[in-house]
């Protein structure tokens, strides 16, 4: 009978195991987002689509983009947005630095500008209310306010997260050791910000220029 | 005979989403990199005040495109982590890029 012989390998105490310490040599819970956001470019894919297909079959009597969209107005939520992914990385770069006051700064400034955003879009969605663009007024109508809208439920849930982390640290729960946390929200801060990249170029601009 | 098992030799390796030599940038890369997004958004939107002709749409694509490219690589770290990350993200991509294709073609949405 053969003799097996097992070297026992010593359990690590969780501290210095710590949560990074994986099968695969990778922060599970980044993969897990990474994935996430893969899977959600297949709902902003269809969505996009969507609006491609039905944002001119409209009556020539009925709103169209070119009567409802105010470019100046859009530009600049759009910049908005832009840099609230500048104060993201500012936020994540200052924990990792272990500078927990300047984190904190920057979380809320970053849920601040997204705040803005949303309110901008709750403006321009009462603007093209008031003015008859309704949900159900045409197809496009229905098409522009499911994909912006979509896009700003993810917005909000990603200002949800970020004021978690904000009241998370002001308890003292956020340290340097656990920046990946910032990070993986901040992923999906960026995927937000990207997705409206596209949607203000499709949607808006390359709508205003043809 | 004899036969020594070494269970979980490498089942557990150290965490490294960096690859040796790629930390993450600094703070003034990101300026920069913003500068830079926040200079390319002001060059769209002039699309829409001046006359760009038949190169506005172009133009509104490649920077679409480049500002996507700038913060996945930069703000998202797909340039310093593990190339693992990247692969993930693209794979969602494509698959979007070619599901909605083909659905729009089926629509006859190109012509």
């Amino acid at each position: 009978m053969a003799e097996t012989a097992t070297i026992p390998v010593p359990a690590a105490p969780a501290a210095a195991h710590g949560p990074h310490r994986t099968s695969t040599g990778l922060s599970h819970n980044k993969i897990a987002m990474w994935l996430f956001l893969a899977s959600d470019c297949l709902l902003f894919g269809a969505l996009i689509s969507t609006y491609l297909l039905y944002h001119d079959r409209i009556s020539q009597l009925q709103l169209g983009p070119k009567e409802v969209f105010d470019i100046p107005f859009t530009s600049v939520s759009s910049f908005v947005l832009l840099m609230s992914s500048l104060t993201m990385v500012l936020a994540l770069s200052a924990l990792q630095r272990g500078d927990i006051r300047r984190n904190r700064v920057w979380l809320l400034v970053t849920a601040m500008l997204g705040a803005t955003f949303v309110g901008g879009q709750v403006y321009e969605f009462t603007t093209f209310y008031h003015e008859g663009l309704g949900y159900t007024t045409n197809l496009f109508g229905s098409a522009f306010y499911t994909l912006t809208g979509f896009h700003g439920v993810h917005v909000t849930i990603g200002i949800v997260m970020l004021m978690s982390l904000f009241i998370k640290s002001l308890r003292g729960n956020l340290t340097k050791e656990n920046a990946e946390t910032v990070e993986i929200i901040g992923l999906y801060w960026h995927f937000v910000d990207i997705v409206w990249i596209l949607i203000f170029t499709i949607v808006y601009l390359i709508q205003a220029a043809s | 005979m004899s036969s020594e098992t070494i269970s979980h030799e490498t089942a557990h390796t150290d965490h490294d989403d960096h690859p040796a030599g790629h930390a993450h940038p600094g703070d003034k890369q990101y300026i920069v990199v913003a500068l830079i997004l926040g200079l390319f958004t002001g060059i769209e939107v002039l699309t829409y005040f001046l006359d760009f002709g038949s190169a506005a749409i172009p133009t509104l694509l490649v920077l679409m495109v480049v500002k996507f490219v700038m913060v996945v690589l930069y703000f998202m770290h797909l340039k310093f982590d593990s190339p693992v990350f990247m692969r993930l993200f693209i794979t969602g991509l494509i698959l979007a890029s070619l599901v909605y294709a083909i659905m729009l073609s089926a629509f006859e949405f190109w012509s």
